[in-house]
Order: structure tokens, then C-alpha cells, then sequence
């Protein structure tokens, strides 16, 4: 693929050389990888950081005494601070780490919902969800006898910020809203959320799965109470995640899981906890992948984050232009200020026949509902097909999918 | 022993297959070509009790018996599977309920599918293998029964 030209001072075939997976061949083509909204790929610094630690370091953290376990503990907590710069958290002890975004919203569904919710109190999510910011709520509310009430979403996969403080009242004791959708690519107002939920006593808690890699995330400004997200998303390895939490409640809540590290004093007649945030980090983590987040995040700083979401607009902007020329494609998702995400349907072509004959072409993008069940329903769908974009990316890969699903619809018209 | 016929209709789909030399895209138009011969079948049996459970991609299939044979129609609401259970059909379309209970069907193994059948789509394909030996299961033991 010839070099591109962006307005970005960005050089993409540079960036590529970083990412070892992106020069291999599938089915025989050139891999164009469109399902970052699933994963990203690994660039060649995490994938070392990884090795390094196993062959360099690799020892129990926080207990040992030894050279080995104080290089692993002062890399692991490392990557607590440079979390905290990176998503500009007062203090490091507000950053958890976690398996990813799923274990987040459990921690918190768990360890404060558990302890904080009430029969008849109303928890607030919006109709755009990821199954994993409903499920655990619906949990929630199934024990406590609490409502799980819904933003709803409209025509271009948008929610109004009037109908959301309709939606929050005095019973309102939770909301937890996706910064940006997975499914549609729509940058929900969380901010503005967040100051409603307060002005009704509300805790306010952000999936960030998607955003940590695509969207401006300043904790402080957006005045969230919590914030998850997932390693694997922006460029990290896989089973890392972080919980931020504010001190204030991150203190007041129960612990989440029992076991070592995150105890004070045990004895059979009463254990004491850890403080925060060990209090959460019960067991010997995923130390490894943690190191290696931090080499993900200062990839993500070197590169700028401004720099990498101007090239992803400037891409996604692209996508847009040039998969309206598909005839029959429908798009879902078409509000101003999204991620790069690029969700569709073709009159004609069920999402499995497409994404099979993408994927023999080489093009790697996610068919179905995305883990949005209920917002496929809502838009009367089994599910899309979804191209979502990431700083590695290429026009002339868009023009390759372009090209591609206009081969494809030719075969079923 | 399996059905020498079966074994025929096996080994002529893997002689087809063996010359699109496992090119993904024209195995893909192949098995799409293949689904589009496929009988239509009739909306009224397209029930949810028709519908092969565990497949990603709708399947039915809808199976009868005239003098000792099972006789079997299909659809998918997506080309592909469309496809993939034609193979099947072709294969056990017609055979006794024995034959097809015996059927062994190695032609999966040999004409490169694993993409097809491979992790998320194996649970879909090998559920509707199995459904179509569960139809001659239940007309073998009616036919015993009324025998």
C-alpha cells in the first residue's frame, strides 16, 4: 500500500511498521484489519514489554522481599500513574486494575451496588448499551428490587440530553452511560449526564471501553464518580483493564472480591481491608499485561491522542463519502461527533454472507449485534456490519472495503 | 458400511471442490451457486420448530418419508449456509433412515470447509448434521414401530 497523505503530521506506514500483525496475509489477500472496536492490534513496544517482563522480571508483587519482586512491583505500579496521568485522576490510588471494562462494571454493580442500592431505587442506562453496562445492573436490580430504567435512542443513534433529566429524579441512585457507542460509534454528552446525576444525588459512572483510545478522557472535568476501561482497546494487551474510582466512594464501598492483597489483618475472627486501591485487587493480578499497559498508553501519548483522533475523523469522514456509493447500504449511527466506527446493513445481503466474503478478501470487520441486543431491536435489526477504524488505518484500505462490498452486492442483485 | 450412493455424492462434491484449489472467494460463490439449486422450500414449513438450533445463520429443515426414504427440504436466511446445508441435502436427500443414521461424512474434512465449520460456525454446522439424523431416528423407529 503506497503511503498516504494526511492532514495530520501522523506518518501511517511508520505507524504500521509498529504493529507486526498488519503484515501477514488472510486467505491469500493483504489483511486490512477493520474490527478494532473489538480489539486493536498490538504495537511491537507492548508485545516487548511483555516479553521482557517474563524473561526479565517476572516475580509476585507487593510480598517479596526480593530484586525480582520490586522491579515487578515498581513496574506494575508504573503503570498506575501513568494511567492516572492518562486519564488525569487526582491521585493514583483511584486507578484499580481489573481484567477490562466488564470486570469494572461488575466491581462497582457489586461492591457499591451491593452495599448503596435500595428496593424502588432507579438505575439509568441508556438504550445503547453494551450487554455488559446492562447485564450486571439487571442483576442488581433483580436482588435489590431496584428499576433499571432506559435513555432511549433516536434515529441517528443519538440520545437527547432533555430526555435524560426526564429520566433522572430523586429515586435516581446510579447512572452508568457508554462514552462511545461500540455498535454506532456515537460520543454520548457524558459530561452533562454526569452534572444531572449529581444535581439529583446520583452516582455516575462512565463506560469508557471505547473512548480511552478515541476520545479526550479527563476524569476531573468530566466529574465522573467512575470510569472503566479496557486495556485491550487501545492498543494494550488483552485481560487489563482499570476502574477509576473516586477516593470518597471508592472508600465508603465494600470490597469486591475476598482473598490475599487486598486484606490488612486476618484472623478467623475478623479480617481488616486494604486500602484502596488493593482493597479491590484481591489475588495475584495479570501482572504481565498490566506492565505492558503502560507501554500501550505512552504509545498512544507519543504519538498524541489529538493527532490519532484527527486521523481517525479524517478517516471515518471517508468511510462515510465513500460507502454511500454502495447502493442499498444503510447506515446506523449518523450523528456528528462519533468515534470511527462505520455501522451498516446492505438491502439483500445478510451481515454473515458479507462479513464471510469480506473476510476472503482479507478484511477483517464484525458482523451481528455487537453485544447490543437491545439497540438492534430497537432499530427493528438482527444485527450490522461493522467497519471500526483505528490509527493504522488507511483511505486506501476504506477505498479497498468500498470497492469490495460494491463487488459483493453486485453478487446478490 | 456406509451407503455406497452417499459415498458417491461425498467423493463427487470433493472432486468439485478440489478444483477451486481452497480459494476462499470462489468457494464462497460455489457453495452460494449451490444454495440457489436448492429446492425452495415452502414459507409454511419455515416454522420455529423447522429452525436447526445452534446456528448462527437461520437454518430450517424439514424432513419426510415416502416407502423407507427421508426425504429432506431446507433454507437459510443467509446464502452461505444457504450453501452449506445444500451439501447435506444433496448428500442425504433420498437415503434410507439406516444409510443415513451410518452416513460417515468425511467429505468435511476433505474439501478444505474448516473456515466454514471452524469455531463459530462448527456448532451451527455439525447441529445440522445432527438434525438430520435425528429425523431418520425418528422415522426409524416409527417405521419399527409400525412394522
Amino acid at each position: 500500500m503506497s503511503s498516504i497523505a494526511t492532514e495530520t503530521n501522523l506518518d501511517i506506514q511508520k505507524i504500521r511498521a509498529d504493529f507486526p500483525i498488519l503484515s501477514q496475509k488472510v486467505n491469500g489477500k493483504p489483511l486490512v484489519y477493520f474490527d478494532n472496536a473489538a480489539t486493536t492490534q498490538k504495537p511491537k513496544q507492548v508485545i516487548n514489554a511483555i516479553t521482557q517482563y517474563y524473561e526479565g522480571y517476572n516475580a509476585n508483587i507487593h510480598r517479596g522481599l526480593h530484586s525480582l519482586a520490586e522491579k515487578a512491583t515498581t513496574a506494575f505500579e508504573a503503570t498506575r500513574t501513568t494511567f492516572q496521568q492518562f486519564i488525569n485522576a487526582a491521585e493514583s490510588e483511584e486507578v484499580i486494575f481489573t481484567k477490562g471494562t466488564t470486570d469494572s462494571i461488575n466491581l462497582v454493580a457489586t461492591a457499591y451496588g451491593r452495599k448503596f442500592i435500595q428496593p424502588g431505587d432507579e438505575i439509568l442506562v441508556s438504550g445503547m448499551e453494551h450487554h455488559s453496562n446492562i447485564v450486571p445492573w439487571q442483576m442488581l436490580c433483580e436482588e435489590k428490587g431496584a428499576i433499571l430504567k432506559v435513555i432511549p435512542v433516536h434515529k441517528d443513534g443519538a440520545i437527547s440530553i432533555d430526555e435524560v433529566k426526564e429520566l433522572i429524579t430523586e429515586k435516581t441512585k446510579m447512572v452508568s452511560v457508554v462514552f462511545a457507542s461500540n455498535s454506532l460509534g456515537t460520543v454520548n454528552p457524558v459530561k452533562e449526564i454526569a452534572q444531572l446525576a449529581h444535581q439529583a444525588g446520583a452516582v455516575m459512572m462512565i463506560d469508557g471501553a471505547q473512548a480511552a483510545s478515541h476520545c479526550k478522557v479527563d476524569v476531573q472535568d468530566l466529574d465522573c464518580d467512575f470510569f472503566a476501561t479496557s486495556g485491550h482497546k487501545m492498543y494494550g494487551p488483552t485481560g487489563s483493564g482499570i476502574l477509576y474510582g473516586k477516593r470518597a466512594i471508592l472508600e465508603k464501598m465494600n470490597p469486591y472480591q475476598g482473598g490475599g492483597e487486598m486484606i490488612k489483618d486476618v484472623s478467623f475472627k475478623k479480617t481488616t481491608y486494604n486500602d484502596i486501591p488493593y482493597k479491590f485487587e484481591a489475588g495475584t493480578p495479570n501482572i504481565a499485561d498490566i506492565v505492558a499497559l503502560k507501554a500501550a498508553v505512552e504509545y498512544i501519548n507519543a504519538l498524541g491522542k489529538e493527532n490519532i483522533v484527527r486521523h481517525e475523523n479524517e478517516i471515518t469522514a471517508h468511510a462515510h463519502k465513500r460507502l454511500a456509493e454502495v447502493p442499498g447500504i444503510n447506515f446506523y449511527g449518523t450523528t456528528e461527533n462519533k468515534v470511527s466506527v462505520v455501522s451498516f446493513t446492505l438491502d439483500n445481503v445478510h451481515p454473515y454472507d458479507a462479513g464471510m466474503m469480506l473476510d476472503a478478501k482479507g478484511i477483517a470487520v464484525r458482523t451481528g449485534h455487537h453485544c447490543t441486543q437491545p439497540l438492534m431491536d430497537h432499530f427493528g435489526i438482527e444485527g450490522t456490519i461493522r467497519a471500526s477504524f483505528s490509527v493504522y488505518n488507511t483511505k486506501e484500505e476504506i477505498d479497498f472495503l468500498a470497492e469490495s462490498l460494491k463487488d459483493i452486492v453486485s453478487k446478490f442483485s | 458400511m456406509s451407503n455406497q450412493s452417499i459415498n458417491n455424492i461425498q467423493d463427487d462434491i470433493i472432486e468439485k471442490f478440489s478444483m477451486l484449489d481452497g480459494d476462499m472467494e470462489m468457494m464462497i460463490g460455489y457453495l452460494m451457486e449451490l444454495g440457489q439449486k436448492l429446492p425452495e422450500m415452502p414459507e409454511s414449513l419455515k416454522t420455529e420448530e423447522q429452525i436447526v438450533k445452534g446456528c448462527q445463520s437461520k437454518v430450517w429443515l424439514y424432513a419426510s418419508e415416502d416407502n423407507g426414504k427421508i426425504y429432506f427440504q431446507a433454507d437459510s436466511n443467509t446464502a452461505i449456509t444457504k450453501g452449506l446445508v445444500s451439501l447435506l441435502v444433496s448428500i442425504l436427500n433420498g437415503q434410507t433412515a439406516n444409510d443415513i443414521l451410518d452416513a460417515d461424512l468425511y467429505f468435511i474434512h476433505k474439501i478444505n470447509m474448516n473456515r466454514f465449520i471452524g469455531t463459530q460456525r462448527s456448532n451451527g454446522f455439525m447441529s445440522m448434521i445432527k438434525q438430520f439424523k435425528m429425523y431418520a431416528f425418528a422415522y426409524k423407529t416409527k417405521l419399527e414401530n409400525e412394522a
